[in-house]
């Protein structure tokens, strides 16, 4: 009786507490629906976490280790086998030279050893080196460690067991079979803070901290502004507009090599089309040097101003080819104001520039504020652009040029994530920065 | 100010922004097409451009448009024909007769018709303010839509005469965009045949091809289920994980390229197609993802609900019901992905060596070089452009809206 009483207790108990309220917690149902969307969601977070989340930890890792390109193909035993002599005769002796090399000047190797096959009924083979042994027809040697660039000599003493027409072809035709591990650069422990002195220690470093905050700035604000103007002229309907917006569109959706080199091309100072016209028009008396100039020297008012003129121009690319993605935005969003304000407008008499002004500028603050915060990342970002156009020359070297230029350039895969990591901070600053100053309930 | 609110002043606007930039596009145009050495009189336009719109001003308007018109270019045409000797373009006359007769009389023809377009119902003296500025406005967006129209164009021009010329022809008269149709089509593709002939272009279009179309395949293959689960089931951190996306692709790709470049040379994957099919799904499928679960959002979940209530598996929704929803999102989507991997050059450049199965980015990039001339570059260039560009072109009202829904991106 106990039990079965205790049992309905816990049964009425448990009935009574689901009475008192919703269940609290997952049912059934809902755990189900949260595991179909794991599922579901397992594929992009797997391949976010591998080529995305992972590499940016590991440039972390790189950034405080001594690698350089080179290191990156892992160090090898190499074996070479040179006999000196043709046609012996039976009873003959010659010597067997073996050269065991690391590959690598970086990496010891360590557990080296080779074999060889040996025709042990042609030649007899007298071993005085401890290292190696001879077994069924194959030569053995274990020389332990090797250090970076070592090389080890193997010399051994043989005797022809018949005459041999060619014995370098007999023993040199089998291979040696080379082992050996070496460590490898990127998985040992061996840390280093060198590529950050080098990074920050570098006269450049800051004068490319400014580079790119200029680049960064102003190719933004180019591209917002020309988006601006470019979308004031396509807002009203006439003949041709939709063949316009289309065009517009263009230097965005053409690939970047394509019109970086067509601007390499168009800004040459020997052949290029706009020193051409410019020359031609007596604007100028001697070609300019668009992307190779650093600095153009004169005075204004009798201040001597030096103007970076690479650097505009590569920024003015810049403007030139995001100007479409603002230009899409606010056009997108002056058309889906309402007319009767302009209407009203009209009415009370406020002029077009007044409109302008007073109504529309208001109404394009957020997407002008939006559109600046997500390009002004991106444009910290960008690589190819500058990298195409000057190659991080003439005064243009951003920090996103100066990674390659460290890792590849100069061939110090360390270095180079350590700049990657300067760059990964200073975004992070500005993302900081921007989420502590835009509004709240923005979606 | 107000008292240089004046008919006068719009009509010195008009005629002096006219004059300048109708003689810079229409000579530096004839320079182009003709391959004659026009020395475009820039300061005299203006001054004819400035009579012209006195004229049109002068004009009562009563005389209605084309007579003001007629009268207008008149003028423009004398003064311009007397200031330079009868050389309109710095020119004798017998340079290039037609085209020259041809950019004349299109270049009074622009300027009249400008002038009279923004100066119709101006008056000689004092305006208010709403026409006067109605006016200036008239100036400046037509010299902005000229302006905005040549700054787009020209690279383009530039990029498709170039690919034609030859280096030394270039390099003797940069000017000189005329094309000689005279010389036969080989001659004239000359580079284009050298291209597919000597580089293996046809082989970096086949690798662009595959590489592109795989990227869209896989981005989208993995980026539905999980735009649906993020816009339609609940599951905790579904809002830290939506809003988490956005991050990921704020993450430069020059961070990622050097750890990836170490990791895939070590396990021999850097220089595969494969290695790019890795990389590139990966750096859109947040993109994707995004895009889709908003659009996946704004459909009615009822219908969805139907599904379910009918017997059908979740899979069978989305397959059934969500997908044939959302045909123009996934066209969107999938344009926007296949532009970002037909363009992407940062990883092609970094992984591939090997030429045989060079992307059409980093076919172009090995053509930089000293020793190969520019027409070969250029056609090059060309020869990357125009599949995407047709693609836009024929898709155009989705790639804008894949281009306003990721744009942020870029």
């Amino acid at each position: 009786m106990s039990t079965d009483s205790q049992e309905l207790d816990a049964v009425r108990a448990g009935s009574l507490s689901e009475a008192k309220g919703p269940p609290k917690g997952a049912g059934p149902l809902q755990r189900r629906e949260a595991r179909l969307a794991y599922a579901m969601l397992a594929p992009t977070f797997l391949i976010v976490c591998l080529i995305v989340l992972l590499p940016l930890v590991a440039n972390f890792w790189i950034s405080v280790k001594p690698v350089q390109l080179g290191d990156l193909r892992p160090p090898e035993t190499t074996v070479s086998e040179r006999v000196r002599a043709n046609a012996v005769q039976a009873g003959d002796t010659f010597e067997i030279r073996y050269t065991i090399r690391n590959s690598s000047p970086r990496m010891a190797l360590s557990d080296v050893s080779f074999s060889d096959a040996v025709p042990a009924d042609d030649v007899r083979l007298a071993i005085q080196d401890d290292r190696c042994t001879l077994g069924e027809g194959v030569l053995s040697c274990v020389l332990g460690d090797l250090e970076p660039s070592a090389r080890e000599r193997i010399s051994i003493e043989a005797t022809a067991e018949r005459d041999i027409e060619d014995v370098e072809a007999l023993l040199e035709g089998s291979d040696p079979n080379a082992t050996g591990s070496g460590g490898n650069v990127l998985t040992d422990f061996s840390f280093t803070f060198d590529n950050f002195r080098r990074v920050f220690d570098a006269t450049e470093f800051w004068n490319v901290m400014w580079v790119s905050l200029a680049y960064t700035v102003f190719g933004t604000a180019g591209a917002l502004i020309l988006g601006l103007f470019a979308a004031l002229l396509l807002n009203e309907a006439f003949k041709g507009r939709a063949f316009l917006r289309g065009l517009f569109l263009f230097p965005y959706v053409a690939p970047v090599i394509a019109v970086a080199y067509t601007w390499v091309t168009l800004l040459d100072p020997n052949s290029g089309t706009l020193n051409a016209i410019l020359l031609q028009m007596r604007a100028i008396e001697t070609p300019i040097n668009f992307l190779g100039q650093r600095y153009a020297e004169f005075s204004l008012l009798g201040v001597p101003i030096s103007f970076p003129v690479a650097l505009t121009t590569v920024i003015a690319f810049e403007a030139w080819r995001y100007f479409p993605l603002s230009f899409l935005f606010i056009l997108a969003r002056m058309q889906s104001i309402g007319t009767d304000m302009y209407e009203a407008a009209e009415m009370d008499g406020a002029s077009p520039f007044q409109q302008f002004r007073f109504l529309s500028l208001p109404q394009l603050a957020a997407i002008l504020a939006i559109l600046f915060l997500l390009r002004f990342i991106w444009t910290f970002n960008k690589f190819d652009d500058i990298f195409l156009l000057t190659g991080g020359a003439a005064g243009t070297r951003t920090l996103t040029v100066n990674v390659y230029e460290q890792a590849i350039g100069l061939s110090n895969i360390g270095a180079g994530a350590a700049v990657a990591v300067v760059v990964f901070a200073v975004l992070l600053t500005f993302a900081l920065i921007f989420f502590k100053f835009s509004p709240k309930e923005e979606g | 100010m107000s008292a240089l609110r004046t008919g006068a002043i719009i009509a010195l606007l008009s005629g002096l922004s006219w004059g300048a930039l109708g003689m810079i596009i229409i000579g530096v145009t004839f320079s182009l097409v003709s391959g004659e050495a026009a020395i475009p009189p820039v300061g005299r336009a203006i001054i004819a451009a400035l009579v012209g719109a006195a004229v049109c001003l002068a004009t009562p308007q009563s005389f209605g448009e084309r007579r003001r018109l007629g009268y207008s270019a008149a003028a423009i045409l004398g003064v311009m024909l007397i200031l330079t000797l009868g050389r309109p373009f710095g020119l004798p006359l017998s340079a290039a007769p037609l085209l020259q007769f041809i950019a004349l009389i299109l270049f009074v023809l622009l300027v009249a018709w400008a002038n009279v377009q923004v100066l119709t119902g101006v008056p000689v003296g004092a305006m208010l303010r709403y026409p006067f500025e109605a006016a200036l406005i008239r100036i400046l967006k037509g010299v902005g839509l000229i302006l905005f129209t040549v700054f787009v164009f020209l690279p383009f021009y530039v990029m498709v005469m170039t690919s034609f010329k030859s280096q030394a022809a270039l390099l003797a008269n940069p000017l000189d965009f005329s094309i000689d149709l005279g010389q036969g089509a080989s001659s004239l593709f000359r580079s284009y045949i050298d291209l597919f002939r000597d580089f293996n272009f046809a082989t970096y279009i086949l690798n662009s091809a595959i590489v592109s179309i795989c990227t869209v395949a896989l981005t989208l293959l993995v980026a539905i289920p999980g735009a649906y689960a993020v816009a339609r089931l609940r599951f905790p951190a579904r809002d830290l994980f939506a809003q988490s996306v956005l991050l990921i692709y704020m993450v430069p790709a020059i961070v990622l390229v050097l750890p990836l470049y170490a990791v895939f040379s070590q396990i021999e994957l850097r220089n595969t197609l494969t290695g790019l099919l890795i990389v590139y799904p990966a750096t859109t499928i947040p993109v994707a993802l995004y895009m889709l679960q908003g659009y996946f959002r704004g459909l009615p979940a009822e219908m969805e609900e139907a599904g379910l209530m009918d017997g059908l598996s979740r899979t069978g929704v989305i397959w059934k019901i969500t997908l044939p929803l959302s045909l123009p999102a996934l066209a969107s989507v999938a344009l926007y992905v296949f532009m970002i991997a037909w363009n992407e050059f940062l990883f092609a450049f970094m992984f591939l060596d090997d030429p045989a199965i060079f992307t059409l980015p980093r076919g172009v990039a090995s053509l930089n070089s000293s020793e190969l001339p520019r027409e070969l570059m250029m056609a090059g260039a060309v020869i990357a452009t125009v599949p995407i560009m047709l693609i836009f072109l024929w898709l155009e009202r989705f790639m804008v809206q894949g281009l306003a829904a990721g744009a942020v991106k870029g």
